[in-house]
């Protein structure tokens, strides 16, 4: 048998030759190439069935990052099998129709190379059995389709389209990778498997990952209130709606949640979630999809319903986690059952549909219902199929959406009467909504069906006279519709083989046997087949009430997600433009005094919350009346400055600032310093007034009298900072100075002068860097006076 | 002593930063050169004032005063000097080129 992970990689490797063979072999398109794969694949995953049906699973792991415990371990089992079934079959079936349905004019490679892309990241996802890998192929799949979504890039609807697909489903899967974390650090491992064994149901972090993991679910599948990318994802080529937006990518998240049933199925948090969230989806997208009169569009929200539908039916089935085994627990293993069921179902129906809607658009030009009608005599074929799928969408016999539809009605019924997880009066909601939004999944179905095909033909409406499809656009979908009777005839085929293994991997530690019936209970009457029966009368009395009306539009409801997705982005934009224009003014005083204020809070924060100010005046060496002099001398100078009105006032105060420090250095001991600090103060000084002649009169300082006062307090308070830092510190010495060991420089240096010595031979690094600084100084200012533009070169840096 | 010279250091300080946050471009620099007297001062006092003699060997009676910190002020002024010369040449090329001596006020005023 083949090996799991060569299956994943194929098709990425696969698309690496894609681009070869289209510009090698430009005569035969290219999609025929492209078939082999999925095709290939299929059958190779199909040999994995007997195996499997027997209750085999199959484990084989390559090292990828083994220091963190991330291996590429891939895991098959019953679930894992038929999303690997319906990935590839599909696949195949799809990319056959798209061999008719695009044309050679469109970009093919690319098209080909996204599609392969995500098939061999949506193989990933479900064959995945470490947290990690399973995620980066969940992300790989939100790109992949991100491309695809855009493929007609020149469209600005494609784009608005893929873009909100991309943001909401990365939201999503950030909030998973998030859960993923989380279930790590309770269980200490990556594996599903494991996890299932070792989680904590008591630990702290069990609800918050349970969640996340949800959210992540519910983005990638369209719930309730994250469903609004998926009719925008319309924009995409038919093939890839049909393939991605309802028959694999937006099952990845109905995946996650069957997945990880075993590990968070005991909690009520998560049946009322899933089923809650389900039911919802089920009535909104069920809801909506009977006001639109765009095909595609419909089909969007009829996917959104019935993965709500699916949604509903886990959340269900996880109740029997709660029950353990017993006699009770297997009707809600049932709603399991029939979730897998209705999974595989929907795949068959709605990608007909789809391809269908495909095939109407193709040879007539519009999807537009109030265009189209009475195509059924010129489209024979694409009639037959639609109404299969139309009517198994519906839930009617004999196809195999009624199977599914009696199993999720039974379902609800008996959850109703379920006194587990206080479900009491609020149980009685389950088959009400469920029954309202069926009938109106009904409505939409009709709407399908007669609008489209049956009523009066218009062909001053149409681009193109009607005419039906070509042989190899209609194989698919015929397939799909005999698969869709065939399952009908022989659902125990399928349940045997592919969905009883699927509920293993749900219910691991249930005895299968005692926990599935044979699906073959649409003989006898019970209260499922009544409200069968009702959804029928009802429907048809609503469908003609709308075509009376002749309107199915209703007013658009002005507070919708969409409204909130739109005006959150663009506020967003808006408020982060003000927010940053707000404190990015330009203007250099703002910024210093942000530093200062920074500095100011972060440091006398920390003084104040640390207590650390120490004042010890005991260690100071006497005053002489020189000192006081000076000090009281520089004061005077210091802050005269800040009010001198000429430049040359405060130029010349300067000078007395730097002369009087010069003289405290003569005091505190140190001639060399101040040789140099007069040397330096003198130049500095002659250099300042250089400056200044060149410079205009100083203006007057104009700014407002607030600004002023703003700076005032700004700079006493980083003076009070700074002589609090510079008092605490000199009051608590810690240890000696390390000054001694210089005090030896003539043993050591040959030099009776310790500063020298330490400029030049203890520390000459220092004073070789200080010199190199002082060169590029000076070449800085030789440049900035000497390097001038030319006349004529003026723009010689934007050449 | 120390304190003193700590509070004359801490009043250079607010003068400079009150000269930083003005607008003309003299000012400001006159600040940078003011903040690095206040540093300059901040090295000296922290290595204890007048603890012995002149560090010289044979000066005095054989204590002297903290030689590392001498040291580091010296390159420092070295360092600040080079700098201020820099941004003296800086602001002279500026008006020359520009005819600006004041800092703007920010991109909303214009």
């Amino acid at each position: 048998m083949v090996s799991i992970q060569l299956a994943i990689m194929v098709p990425f490797l696969a698309a690496i030759f894609i681009p070869f063979l289209y510009k090698k072999l430009p005569r035969i398109h290219i999609g025929w190439f492209v078939l082999i794969v999925p095709t290939a694949l299929f059958i190779a995953l199909a040999r994995f069935i007997p195996a499997v049906a027997e209750g085999k699973t199959f484990l084989h792991t390559v090292q990828w990052i083994p220091s963190y415990g991330i291996h590429f371990t891939t895991y098959v089992d019953g679930l894992s099998i038929i999303f690997g079934l319906l990935i590839t079959g599909i696949g195949s079936l799809v990319i056959l129709y798209s061999i008719y349905y695009l044309s050679a004019k469109e970009s093919l490679h690319h098209f080909y190379t996204y599609l392969l892309l995500f098939m061999g990241a949506m193989l990933g996802v479900v064959f995945s059995d470490n947290l990690m890998v399973l995620y980066v192929f969940w992300e790989l799949t939100s790109i992949s389709s991100f491309l695809l979504i855009a493929f007609w890039y020149h469209r600005k609807k494609s784009r608005y389209g893929a873009q909100k697909a991309l943001l909401i489903t990365f939201g999503g899967g950030m909030a998973m990778l998030t859960s993923f974390f989380m279930i790590y650090l309770i269980t200490d491992t990556m594996s599903v498997r494991e996890i299932i064994s070792s989680i904590d149901t008591n630990h702290e972090l069990f609800i918050p990952a349970l969640i996340l993991l949800l959210i992540g679910a519910f983005t990638k599948s369209a719930q309730y209130p994250f469903h609004i990318w998926l009719p925008d994802a319309m924009e995409a080529p038919t093939p890839v709606s049909a393939y991605l937006h309802s028959a694999t990518m937006v099952k990845a998240g109905i995946y996650l949640v069957a997945r990880f049933t075993p590990v968070f199925g005991s909690s009520e948090v998560w049946f009322w979630l899933v089923s809650s969230i389900g039911l919802i989806t089920l009535f909104w997208g069920s809801f909506n999809a009977v006001r639109q009169i765009d095909l595609k569009a419909l089909l969007a929200y009829s996917t959104i319903s019935q993965l709500g539908l699916i949604m509903s039916l886990f959340g269900i089935g996880s109740i029997a986690h709660q029950l353990g085994v017993s006699e009770n627990s297997i009707i809600y293993t049932q709603a399991s059952f029939a979730a897998l069921f209705h999974l595989v179902n929907h795949s068959t129906f709605k990608g007909a549909l789809f391809m269908v809607v495909g095939i109407v658009d193709h040879e007539v030009g519009t999807r537009d219902i109030r265009r189209l009608g009475g195509l059924m005599a010129f489209m024979p074929v694409s009639f037959t199929i639609a109404l299969i799928g139309s009517f198994s969408m519906a839930g009617l016999p004999p196809f195999n959406g009624f199977l599914s539809k009696e199993m999720f009605f039974e379902a609800v019924v008996n959850v109703s009467q379920s006194s587990i997880f206080s479900v009491h009066s609020l149980g009685l909601l389950f088959p009400i909504v469920a029954w309202i939004a069926s009938v109106l999944t009904f409505v939409y179905c009709m709407i399908i069906v007669f609008k489209t095909f049956l009523g009066p033909y218009h062909p001053e409406k149409l681009e193109h006279g009607a005419h039906e499809a070509k042989i190899g656009m209609l194989v698919s979908p015929i397939i799909l519709g005999s698969l869709i009777v065939g399952i009908f005839i022989f659902p125990n085929v399928l349940g045997d083989y592919l969905l009883r293994p699927g509920l293993a991997s749900i219910f691991p530690s249930f005895p299968l046997d005692e926990m599935t019936k044979p699906i073959s209970l649409w003989h006898g009457f019970n209260p499922a087949l009544f409200m069968t029966i009702g959804v029928v009368v009802v429907g048809i009395i609503i469908f003609q009430i709308i075509r009376r009306r002749k309107s199915l539009y209703f007013p658009p409801s002005k507070w919708t997600f969409d409204q909130l997705y739109n005006s959150t982005l663009e506020q967003m934009e808006v408020r982060g433009f003000r927010i940053t224009t707000l404190y990015m003014t330009g203007s250099l005083r703002d910024y210093l005094v942000y530093i200062f204020l920074f500095l100011i809070a972060s440091v006398g924060g920390i003084f104040i919350f640390t207590d650390a100010f120490t004042f010890d005046l005991s260690n100071n060496a006497p005053i002489s009346i020189y000192e006081i002099l000076i000090v009281f001398a520089m004061l005077t100078a210091g802050i005269a400055i800040i009010f001198a009105k000429s430049r040359i006032t405060a130029i010349l105060l300067n000078g007395v600032l730097g002369y009087s420090i010069a003289l405290l250095f003569v005091l505190f001991r140190a001639p060399d310093l101040a040789l140099t600090q007069l040397v330096v103060e003198t130049v500095t000084t002659a250099l300042f007034l250089l400056c200044f002649y060149f410079l205009p009169k100083q203006e007057k300082e104009n700014s407002p009298q607030k600004t002023k006062r703003m700076n005032l307090i700004v700079s006493i308070l980083v003076g009070i900072i700074f002589v609090s830092v510079a008092l605490s510190v000199h009051s608590g010495k810690l240890f000696e100075t390390i000054s001694a060991y210089f005090e030896n420089a003539y043993e050591l240096a040959g030099a009776n002068n310790i500063v020298n010595a330490i400029l030049g031979d203890f520390r000459a690094f220092d004073t070789m860097l200080e010199v190199i600084v002082l060169f590029i100084g000076g070449i800085g200012v030789y440049t900035l006076i000497k390097l001038k533009a030319r006349k004529g070169d003026e723009n010689i840096e934007n050449q | 002593m120390e304190t003193l010279i700590i509070i004359l250091a801490g009043v250079l300080v607010t003068v400079a930063t009150y000269l930083i946050l003005s607008k003309g471009v003299l000012r400001v620099i006159l600040g940078t050169a003011i903040l690095s007297h206040a540093a300059h001062l901040l090295l000296m006092t922290m290595g204890g004032l007048k603890k012995g003699g002149v560090p010289v060997i044979g000066e005095g009676n054989g204590i002297y005063t903290d030689a590392l910190p001498q040291a580091l002020i010296l390159t420092s002024i070295v360092i600040s000097f080079a700098v201020t010369a820099f941004l003296l040449v800086l602001a002279y090329r500026t008006y020359q080129e520009n005819e600006l001596s004041q800092l703007a006020r920010g991109l909303k005023d214009e």
